[in-house]
């Protein structure tokens, strides 16, 4: 069918520059909703982000000072610095399992590769809430996974979620959800590499080590630079995992534990919806800067 | 992080792959299939093996009694095989709110993932191939408002659709679920790439209007783009949790994720007995359909992930 | 989801077990309230009177399993009303949503379940209804004087109390007699107890905690301290005195000697450990014996009641765990119905099949009945239990005040006071200090004006 209307396309090939509404009939219908749900409550939470209402004294105007105690306020910071320590070990980690999977597979030297390439996805299938509850159930001394280890082996390991260890265990969650998506990526991207560059470059007598770092990293940077940006967003807006472990590991992981549980802390517990606003906003233009920075340079050295 | 961006990426990438040196692609290409390496399988196999354990974990316990559950050894089957009762009791317990609760997450999905899928289709074929006033500020502020939390979102969401009338209803978790900024994009690259503007221009030409050429001409391109986005939009729905537990408070309008939160937490009730046996089996009837649809869908949003295959 | 205040929360829910059956076959003819709203005022009561004969609909928010009963009963008794009964929450999650639909004007139920450590917080944004207008006033002797007490802010009457918690000591016999031990009247002995169990085999202790608001003001409570002071506006929050000390010295070794489990209560884990033998005693609220019935059954005929050990010997100090009622909210568009539903739910029939579900009830007339007290509950060895409880409830010391803000208080126990069950070398004094001051800011940031 569409060979048959090609040739009838041939005749009136003709560029088309004019500027018409026409579009927004396609476009309109998501911009509407867009703008209910998603720029509405951000001019509202912005709006919000200026006043503070207390339960005694009502809904003042503060202008700026809702930022000002955000910038200065030891909890968020620590909650910013534990995300921000999150990002710098679980992203490259996970991401590196990701790319280091997605090029065995791509390499085509495993036994069965669409085994592997369907069973190391099928964790993202999983819900968070799942994998939380799950992995939850895993870590415990008593009953757990752990526990089993610890009995068959004589082993003393710790309930990771009564330690220090809550931040790696939530690492391990996130990695072990998302590893397999990120693999996806890669391999999806290299999959567009055509085969003859790959041969061509065989002949050349140019080893795996050198296809993939002259050939193949190249290919895909536009896919690292892409699955970064969203990792970064995934950091800054950590959440289900913490918060549904928080009932096993109430000592370990505050109500400010990461900057958007501090958010729904403040504005559910707290009643605290101006200064909750104000959290979130600043965690938006914060992921928003850093996701712009890592999109510059990505493109900087693809250029 | 359920998006779909990376495709529209990878079709980016296919362009660049194509602009590779003319002396390489001039060589006659050889058709010899690379060795298998047992080294490289086995390292493979331990990413594998991390992958699937907790899978495992879920089946396995999945067939224990809520008394067996924690007296036995969480890797291999013991005691009773009471899989099937599990499945029962899971299905009946509290009158059967599972089902209700996986009713109103296939709902959700059906209207929510739907809808998004649609919506971005639109979108992104709009974009692609019409030039309008205002299209460059389209993009740049869906990218923009991505990166706010979603918590920043909440309670104003919250308070609007509240003074709509629309919290504690399925429409207050509907509604926000229609909107895939990434679906977007995605299907505003691939749209560029897969439906050729030659095309469109002849059935311009014949006098079709924009709307009868999108769905008689260009949809059926788009194809492999709206399954894969359909697909992840599901995923992003099935497993949505922070919306729907700002916005319901009627349990019987909980989606599956509510729902088996609300289970395990009931072992933390006074009053309520510990049924972790049915939040395990919960949990593994929840993923059997999302991965089902995977597995059953596989060809589809492979080539819609690679997306360069459309042409090839 | 915030669970960690969850736990707290939990504490007037209960199922009812063998005891609740025991209950109900002797309580068919103890009626012991007037069934009728008859002891309000004339003129209230004539308007509930006809509220009730008009019909109606009303929403009521609990998570109480027994209000399920007591709503079946009201709306076969008075068939025109419909009561539509929803459980949003336990606890604070119910109070979150109570107050999202408050802030957003809509949604807000004509009736809820309100704790009194809630209360405060409910009544400082005006958001119950002052029952006096109904001539509640007249209630006072109905109930206990610290139930009754703890559901009034100054002279408004903000609730109906339903369910108490004196708080007693819960021991498992079974693990006493094994290991020789004597059954603490001091904290002293009690701290010996602890010490003795453990040596003789580390995998047993003698009680869980892993750090729980509801517990540790409480104990404080029975120890004397009295935190927190409230005065309209005025608040006051001070950890640092005597009673608290008190307390603190005395379970600071248990920490760290590490003679305490670390389990968080309400878990399938802690329910396996009062079942084992794991947990040799529970200082809780009166209304344990029907969860321990329900969830820990494999310890029938093990557990045994009695009251709170005491810092100094021959005292007879306890405090209250837990405890609340339902409470009419101020948007609420048929408070003359929601009343009279509230009146019967709490001082007329209901509150009895209250009590028959198992619950510790707030009425005199139920408590000092004689089938309550003769209750002899086969999985406590048949100790007449209810009269252990009832004297507990007699022996609730006075004076003790809630943060109008306690909910929120309590959901950053752990962020702060927590961290003294943890490694990380914070004592338990230095982590109420850590509570006071986050409480303190939170007060000031709310516009109370803060006593220091």
């Amino acid at each position: 069918m569409a060979q048959a209307l090609d040739t009838r396309a041939e005749p009136t090939a003709v560029l088309r520059s004019r500027r018409s509404w026409r579009g927004w009939g396609f476009v309109g219908p998501f911009m509407a909703v867009f703008a209910l749900v998603f720029l509405a409550p951000i001019a509202y939470s912005i709006y919000l982000s200026v006043f503070r209402e207390k339960l005694v004294g009502g809904n003042n105007f503060v202008g700026f000072q809702n930022y000002s105690q955000a910038l200065s306020d030891p909890q968020f910071w620590e909650g910013f610095g534990r995300v921000a320590l999150f990002l710098v070990i679980q992203v490259p980690i996970m991401l590196g399992i990701g790319l280091l999977v997605a090029l065995a597979i791509d390499s085509g030297r495993l036994y069965g590769k669409s085994f592997f390439r369907i069973s190391i996805f099928l964790p993202y299938a999983v819900p968070a809430v799942v994998a939380a509850l799950m992995w939850g159930f895993m870590y415990g001394t008593r009953f757990g996974l752990i526990g089993n280890i610890n009995r068959a082996l004589g082993t003393d390991l710790p309930d990771p979620l009564q330690s220090g260890l809550v931040l790696p265990a939530i690492g391990n969650i996130v990695t072990w959800e998302y590893a397999g998506y990120s693999m996806l990526i890669f391999y999806s991207a290299l999959r567009v590499v055509p085969p003859s560059l790959y041969e061509a470059a065989e002949i050349d007598g140019a080893g795996q080590w050198r296809i993939i770092s002259a050939i193949k990293l190249p290919a895909i940077r536009g896919a690292l630079v892409i699955a970064s940006i969203f990792s970064i967003i995934g950091s800054f807006q950590l959440f289900n995992e913490p918060s549904i472990l928080q009932s096993l590991s109430p000592n370990y992981i505050s109500t400010y534990y990461t900057p958007n549980m501090y958010a729904f802390a403040l504005s559910f517990n707290g009643q605290q919806y101006n200064y909750s606003a104000t959290i979130a906003i600043i965690m938006g233009v914060v992921t928003m800067v850093i996701a712009y920075v890592v999109q510059l340079r990505g493109m900087r050295r693809e250029a | 992080m359920a998006t779909t961006a990376p495709v529209s990426d990878v079709a980016a990438e296919r362009r660049s792959a194509r602009r590779k040196p003319p002396m390489l692609r001039a060589r006659k290409p050889t058709r010899d299939r690379p060795r298998r390496s047992t080294l490289l399988t086995i390292l493979t196999g331990i990413v594998l093996v991390y992958s699937l354990v907790p899978l495992l974990w879920l089946v396995i316990n999945a067939t224990k009694t809520q008394a067996n559950l924690f007296s036995s050894f969480g890797l291999w089957f013991s005691g009773e095989f009471a899989l099937f009762t599990n499945i029962r009791d899971t299905l009946t317990y509290g009158d059967g709110e599972f089902i209700r609760w996986f009713g109103n997450t296939v709902l959700y999905v059906v209207l929510g993932a739907g809808g998004a899928t649609l919506l971005a289709t639109l979108g992104g074929y709009g974009l692609a191939k019409f030039n309008f006033p205002g299209k460059s500020a389209v993009f740049a502020v869906v990218i923009g408002a991505v990166a706010v939390p979603g918590t920043a979102l909440a309670v104003p969401t919250f308070l609007m659709f509240s003074s709509m009338h629309l919290t504690n209803t399925p429409w207050s978790v509907i509604i926000p679920s229609l909107i895939s900024p990434f679906g977007l994009y995605l299907m505003w690259t691939f749209s560029a790439e897969a439906v050729p503007k030659d095309l469109l221009e002849a059935a311009r030409v014949d006098g079709a209007s924009e709307f009868r050429t999108f769905w008689k001409v260009s949809l059926p391109m788009l194809a492999p783009g709206v399954v894969t986005v359909l697909l992840f939009n599901m995923v992003a729905t099935w497993n949505n949790y922070f919306l729907p537990l700002i916005m319901l408070r009627d349990s019987s309008w909980f989606p599956l994720t509510l729902g088996l939160k609300q289970w395990n937490d009931q072992a933390a009730t006074a009053g309520g007995s510990a049924i972790f046996n049915l939040v395990i089996t919960g949990s593994l009837l929840t993923i059997i359909p999302l991965i089902a649809a995977f597995l059953l869908l596989q060809r589809y949003w492979q080539s819609g992930l690679s997306a360069g295959s459309v042409k090839e | 989801m915030i669970t960690r205040t969850r736990r707290e929360a939990f504490r007037m829910a209960a199922v009812g077990g063998a005891l609740a059956l025991t209950l109900a076959a002797c309580a068919s003819g103890g009626e012991t309230a007037s069934s009728a709203p008859g002891s309000a005022a004339p003129d209230a009561a004539a308007r509930m009177q006809a509220a009730l004969e008009k019909g109606g609909e009303l929403s009521l928010w609990a998570w109480d399993p027994a209000e399920k009963d007591i709503v079946a009963k009201f709306q076969k008794d008075y068939p025109k009303v419909k009561v539509d009964l929803q459980n949003v929450g336990t606890g604070n999650d119910q109070y979150t949503k109570l107050q999202n639909a408050i802030k957003a004007g809509r949604g807000v139920p004509d009736i809820a379940q309100v704790e009194f450590y809630a209360i405060p917080q409910f009544s400082i944004t005006k958001s119950l209804t002052d029952l006096t207008q109904f001539g509640a006033g007249s209630l006072d002797k109905t109930f206990t004087s610290g139930d009754w007490g703890a559901s009034k802010v100054g002279d408004q009457i903000l609730g109906l109390p339903q369910g108490a918690g004196p708080m007693v000591l819960f021991y498992n016999k079974a693990v006493f007699d094994k290991y020789g031990l004597t059954v603490p009247t001091t904290w002293d002995e009690y701290v010996a107890a602890a010490r003795k169990l453990h040596a003789a085999d580390p995998k047993k202790y003698i009680t869980a905690d892993n750090g729980d608001s509801g517990f540790t003001a409480s104990m404080i409570w029975q120890a004397g301290g009295r935190p927190y002071r409230v005065d309209g506006t005025n608040v006051t929050i001070d950890f640092a005195n005597p009673g608290t000390q008190k307390f603190t010295a005395m379970w600071q070794p248990l920490i760290d000697e590490k003679l305490l489990a670390k389990i968080n209560p309400w878990t399938d884990e802690w329910f396996q450990a009062l079942s084992d033998g794991t947990i040799a005693t529970l200082a809780s609220g009166a209304w344990m014996p029907a969860n321990l019935e329900g969830s820990a059954p494999k310890a029938s005929g093990d557990w045994r009641v009695t009251q709170m050990p005491q810092y100094e010997k021959g005292q007879s100090v306890t405090a209250q765990n837990g405890g609340g009622g339902l409470s009419i909210m101020e948007a609420s568009a048929n408070k003359d119905l929601a009343y009279a539903f509230l009146h019967y739910a709490a001082v007329g029939p209901g509150a009895q099949s209250y009590a028959d579900t198992g619950e510790f009830p707030t009425q005199n007339a139920i408590l000092n009945s004689p089938e309550f007290l003769n209750a002899a509950p086969e999985y406590f060895g048949g100790q007449k239990i209810n009269q252990v409880l009832s004297k507990a409830a007699a022996n609730v010391a006075p004076g003790w005040q809630y943060l109008p803000f306690q909910p929120y208080a309590n959901s950053i126990f752990a962020d702060t006071a927590g961290q003294a069950w943890t490694s990380s070398g914070t004592t338990l004094e230095q982590g109420l200090t850590g509570w006071q001051d986050a409480s303190a800011k939170y007060a000031e940031e709310q516009g109370f004006t803060v006593q220091k």
